[in-house]
């Protein structure tokens, strides 16, 4: 009998998990401990729409206070879990220990630090909590020097965020190109474009050495010795997954928390999903890592019903959407293994996907303000559908139809 | 308040809606089942799809593309499909009427 389920996490997977666990029937006593003080809340809008002083932080929560008291979900929250042990199936809380029969670890990321001198500077920032957000938020105003280290995702959504509010922004990227991990050289060109159009100033090549200021950050220097005065520094250099609790407790870990596609660690008392877990993509036939809202939602799911008994496997094929500007990116797929890639459509006229094919298979999309290629991309990649690849670039041709 | 009505294949639920905020987030706010949203209201999901009764639809703003896009390919569109993150509550929309699809996505 599971009487006790513990989620630890209280964001993306944790917040679903408890939810479908209800749904789902699960009567037995329900706990879910976060280290963030608020209500789980949704992530995306915090270098969107939460930047730019668009949406109040109450329309963050996926749910309010109400939901959880009438589903009688216990929340444990600015509570951090320092200790798991598996043997006696308890977890080690900031005041507290509590016992578990099913325990969900849904612990998300920690992001990647910078490690040069003056990196601990006051007016650094890092962007994966909403206290980030609103710390940042504190230092956008017309004319502040906003220098922003990382031209990913994260970066460049605060890059245009401050910029349209009024910020003189900077953005410094290691690479030669923005987006060069996630997105084809076409749309990284597309967006580094729009961003140079808006009055951004994106430095590909260019390598942070050191941070100067006296208390506060001044300056940002890179290694050729050029140099960027700075009332903020924003840093968006990436993430990794937060296991280190799961392998102090000895799980296997290895590029994040080690999962089935049942969402079962190497403990057969513990899951985990979401951001935090190393899992296998059946689709694409390989162990991936991924950081996205769908990904953590269905795992969440999975997981949930699996503690509940029922066999079901996590089987999706990843998606993740972009807003920069008034442009959205929306992928759908992993593109590692494409053999040929397809520009549909004009980058100048504001309206194209990039479609990547494997033996004339979709296998994934990056549209650009293009929601019908997306939508119709993500049944072919999923369908496995055979397409004909001279019809592909025809915009005048649905993309469902290039078969 | 605005009152909202949701509509599924088993049910009929009229809710008390705060103005200003999506058709969306009233849904979520009141547990309304099948509004998955998924994305929470950027509009790169379409799994919070709705059918507008017919005669609200001249009511609401028109769908901009980006909508229009999404919904072409959502689960079973209909000349009434509105994505509910794009809808903003008003006054104006008292008594509004909607039916969730069978599905979402
Ligand atoms: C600024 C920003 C923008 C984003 N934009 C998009 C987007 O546009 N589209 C998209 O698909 N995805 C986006 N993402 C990613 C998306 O938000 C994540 O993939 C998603 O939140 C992952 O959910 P999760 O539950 O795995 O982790 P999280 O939502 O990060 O939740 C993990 C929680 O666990 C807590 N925790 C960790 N360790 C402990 C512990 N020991 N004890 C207690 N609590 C602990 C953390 O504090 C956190 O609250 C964005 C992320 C950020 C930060
Ligand atoms: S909530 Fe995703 S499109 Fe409306």
């Amino acid at each position: 009998m599971i009487a006790n389920i513990i989620v630890v996490g209280a964001g993306q997977a944790g917040a679903q998990a408890v939810d479908t666990l209800r749904r789902e029937g699960f009567a037995g006593r329900l706990i879910l401990v976060g280290d963030e003080a608020q209500l789980p809340y949704q992530r995306p809008p915090l270098s969107k729409k939460f930047l730019a002083g668009e949406m109040t932080e109450d329309r963050l929560m996926f749910r309010h206070q109400p939901f959880y008291d009438e589903h009688q979900i216990e929340l444990h929250l600015a509570t951090g879990v320092t200790r798991i042990d598996p043997a006696t199936r308890s977890i080690t809380c900031t005041s507290e220990s509590l016992q578990y029969d099913r325990l969900l670890l849904c612990l998300g990321t920690t992001s990647r630090l910078l490690t040069c001198p003056g990196a601990q500077l006051a007016g650094i920032h890092y962007l994966r909590c909403l206290a980030d957000a609103i710390q940042i938020r504190s230092h956008i105003k017309p004319a502040a020097r906003a220098v922003i280290i990382g031209g990913g995702y994260i970066g460049l959504e605060t890059a245009a965020t401050c910029r349209t509010m009024g910020c003189e922004v900077t953005v410094l990227e290691m690479a030669d190109r923005v987006m060069n991990r996630v997105a084809s050289p076409c749309v990284s060109q597309y967006f580094s474009d729009r961003h140079s159009a808006h009055g951004v100033n994106i430095v590909c090549n260019s390598r942070v050495v050191q941070i100067e200021g006296l208390n506060q950050v001044e300056r940002v220097v890179c290694a050729d010795g050029s140099q960027y005065d700075a009332d903020f520094v924003i840093v968006g250099i990436g993430a990794m997954a937060a296991s280190s609790l799961a392998s102090a407790a000895g799980l296997n870990c290895d590029n994040g928390i080690v999962v089935d596609e049942f969402c079962r660690t190497s403990d057969p008392h513990i899951y985990a999903a979401g951001d935090c877990t190393n899992h296998p993509s059946i689709h694409y036939g390989r162990r991936i890592r991924l950081e996205s809202v769908d990904n953590a939602v269905e795992q969440a799911k999975t997981a949930a019903l699996n503690m509940l008994g029922r066999e079901v496997k996590h089987d999706r094929v990843p998606w993740f959407w972009s807003d920069q500007f008034d442009n959205k990116l929306l992928i759908a797929g992993l593109s590692d293994g494409h053999d040929e890639l397809i520009v549909r459509g004009d980058p100048t006229q504001r309206v194209f996907s990039v479609c990547y094919l494997k033996e004339h298979a979709l296998i994934a999309i990056e549209a650009v303000n293009q929601p019908k290629d997306y939508m119709a991309a993500r049944k072919l990649i999923a369908d496995r559908t055979p397409l004909d690849a001279g019809k592909i670039p025809r915009i005048d041709t649905l993309l469902k139809e290039a078969v | 308040m605005p009152r909202i009505v949701f509509i599924d294949a088993n049910s009929r639920r009229e809710v008390l809606a705060t103005s200003g905020i999506s058709l969306m987030e009233v849904a979520r706010q009141n547990q309304i089942e099948g509004i998955l949203a998924q994305c929470g209201g950027a509009c790169a999901c379409a799994t919070c799809h709705v059918y507008v009764a017919p005669q609200w639809m001249d009511q609401l703003p028109a769908r901009e593309d980006m909508e229009q896009g999404m919904l072409e390919n959502a689960w079973e569109p209909k000349d009434n499909s509105r994505l509910s993150c794009q809808i903003t509550v008003s006054e104006a929309l008292d008594g509004l009427e909607v039916t969730i699809p069978e599905r979402q996505g």
